[in-house]
């Protein structure tokens, strides 16, 4: 599974909060406009079908709201490469399918509108604008197979399938 | 065998002898708790094929409401009505509705949180619970709804580390303070996907309340599981809130620890989280003076009656200051009344502070008590992440309950030690 894209980069320590504020939650339609606003003002309104994002330390910190990883699908951006997450982003993010891959060196291997080039089993991150090649952990076959399933509740329907053809 | 806490209940939880970190399990859930996540769960439910519409275990989940409550709006109004329906149509054996208080202290409150437990909720603060033991994880609403339907959910074994705090704390200090100096002596990031055993002597002599505290904020410097030591306050405290048996797991005396982080908290200062990071934290010394608009006691974190108490006893026969608000909200329907029956609540409102009903209030910035731009609040809470409580312009500071009260009095940044 390959994924490429043009490159966001965002610091250490983005919080859930940031990524989809509660403050627009009961406003339909506004969430889209203020997604990591804090972080940077630019990113709602330029983040295009394709884009990745690059992150530092504790991607994801605070809240367990799935809105947040929820909200990457829709803008099309393909992955998410940061040097590690918040736990409960991600859960998350494999649970509704959402391509993921730690990387301990990827800040310092990019930056903002660079091309990246994802090989999300073998967890290689290549700069294509750079032509430079990091080696991120690779996930583990269980999480690899729920991401490429489409997600949790992909996979359960399956399931219940199977098990009514069973019976 | 030598085995931390967290590897003892996943050994057993996915019926194994042993296991080690980086481990994947498949673990049997003993307790889900659900909330406003609930919504989404049932929104799952709704695509699923008629005959696998049922929960695995209608009598090992339990649902509330606590993040926006009382309703806010029609759209939120409409929500509750989705889980009362949720939870009539599946049989929910312990639903409270919008009548018990804040998950994290209605749990154990209720007896549903036991020793030896593993449980998983769609609520970050599910550390809590590491105080009573149980090994206890925040997951999203997709995770749960693979456990509704199976009862059992993917885990990775963390690492375990040790926080082993000695020392003494002054007086009018709490622990809320010394969660605040780990997180910003170490980092938000600190625990990240590990298991956290908190020991030594002022983990032993601390209050199951104060214990809560430090399991609760666990969550905000990465942990997966956040553990208190096992000992008989654990079961003192459910004696009476349970029927079910009541048996400590202890790790073994060569279980295997990461790191364990020695901390001394004598002559520690009060310790305050600035703007917008939780590890952003100054001794009090450094920062007093800062002006604050809104002070805020309450939440998952520090909203139970020690808490509301020692504000009580800062506040007693005095105002709180002309250009500050305070909001204070009792963390459940319990800790209301028993603040009602102590004159705690009386005190509080003689100067002036406003008591919300149970709920999670202006902790997560949607419900109410919101901060205008270039506002400051001081806040007993979890979080101070930028625009969390309001405008992105705001700023959240977080300290413990008495250093919360004491600034109010004064409408800036106070050492609740210089308060009479």
């Amino acid at each position: 599974m390959k994924i490429s894209g043009r490159v966001w980069v965002f610091p250490d320590n983005v919080d859930t909060d940031a990524i989809t504020p509660a403050k627009y939650f009961d406003k339909p339609g506004e969430l889209r406009n203020h997604i990591l606003e804090t972080f940077d003002k630019t990113f709602p309104k330029e983040v295009q079908p394709g884009d990745v994002i690059v992150a530092g330390k504790n991607f994801g910190c605070g809240s367990s709201r799935e809105t947040a990883p929820d909200v990457f699908p829709p803008l099309k951006v393909g992955v998410i490469v940061a040097e590690s997450f918040g736990r409960i982003f991600y859960r998350n993010s494999v649970a509704i399918g959402l391509p993921i891959l730690e990387c301990p060196e990827v800040s310092k291997a990019f930056e903002k509108g660079q091309q990246m080039e994802v090989d999300l089993e073998e967890a290689t991150v290549k700069n294509l604008t750079t032509g430079k090649t990091i080696q991120g952990k690779k996930l583990p076959p269980m999480l690899l197979n729920i991401i490429k399933g489409g997600g949790q509740i992909k996979l359960l329907k399956k399931e219940f399938k199977a098990a009514a053809k069973k019976k | 065998m030598s085995m931390t806490i967290a590897e003892k209940i996943l050994a057993r939880a996915s019926g194994k002898e042993e296991v080690t970190p980086g481990e994947f399990i498949t673990a049997k859930i003993d307790l889900a708790m659900t909330h406003i996540a609930t919504a989404a769960v049932a929104a799952a439910y709704m695509g699923f094929p008629k005959r696998f519409k049922k929960v695995w275990d209608p009598e090992k989940i339990v649902m509330l409401e606590d993040h926006y409550v009382p309703a806010p709006n029609v759209q939120w109004a409409t929500i509750h009505t989705m889980i009362r329906k949720f939870a009539k149509d599946y049989g929910i054996k312990y639903f409270y509705d919008v009548k018990a208080g804040i998950c994290h202290q209605v749990l154990p409150e209720r007896g549903h949180v036991r020793p030896g437990m593993l449980i998983v909720g769609t609520d970050s603060h599910t550390t809590t619970y590491g105080a009573f033991n149980a090994a206890s994880a925040g997951i999203g609403n997709t995770d749960m709804t693979v456990v509704f339907s199976k009862g059992e959910l993917w885990f990775q074994v963390p690492q375990s580390i040790g926080f082993n705090i000695e020392g003494k704390l002054e007086d009018r200090l709490m622990s809320k303070d010394i969660i605040l100096y780990i997180a910003g002596k170490y980092g938000a990031d600190v625990a990240t996907y590990k298991s956290i055993e908190y020991t030594g002597k002022v983990m032993d002599d601390m209050t199951m309340a104060s214990r809560m505290t430090m399991s609760n904020m666990g969550l905000e410097i990465g942990g997966k599981f956040a553990f208190g030591p096992p000992d008989n306050k654990i079961t003192d405290f459910l004696k009476g809130r349970t029927n079910e048996p009541l048996n400590l797991v202890f790790p073994d005396e060569d279980a295997k620890y990461e790191t364990v982080y020695d901390i001394d908290v004598t002559d520690m200062e009060p310790q305050v989280a600035c703007p917008h990071t939780v590890d952003n934290v100054k001794p009090i010394s450094e920062i007093e003076g800062t002006k604050v608009d809104q002070a805020f006691i309450g939440s998952c974190t520090n909203g139970r009656l020690e808490d509301l108490r020692i504000a009580a006893e800062i506040l007693d026969g005095k105002k709180i200051h002309k250009d500050c608000r305070m909001i204070v909200i009792p963390a459940s329907w319990e800790v209301y009344k028993d603040a009602m029956k102590e004159g705690i609540l009386e005190k509080l409102i003689d100067a002036e502070a406003m008591i919300c009903n149970c709920s999670c209030g202006p902790c997560f910035g949607a419900h109410m008590g919101l901060l205008a731009p270039k506002e400051n609040c001081i806040s007993s809470s979890n979080r101070n992440f930028r625009g969390r409580m309001g405008s992105d312009a705001s700023g959240i500071y977080l300290a413990s309950p008495a250093t919360v009260a004491a600034s109010a009095i004064n409408g800036v940044i106070t050492d609740p030690r210089k308060v009479e």
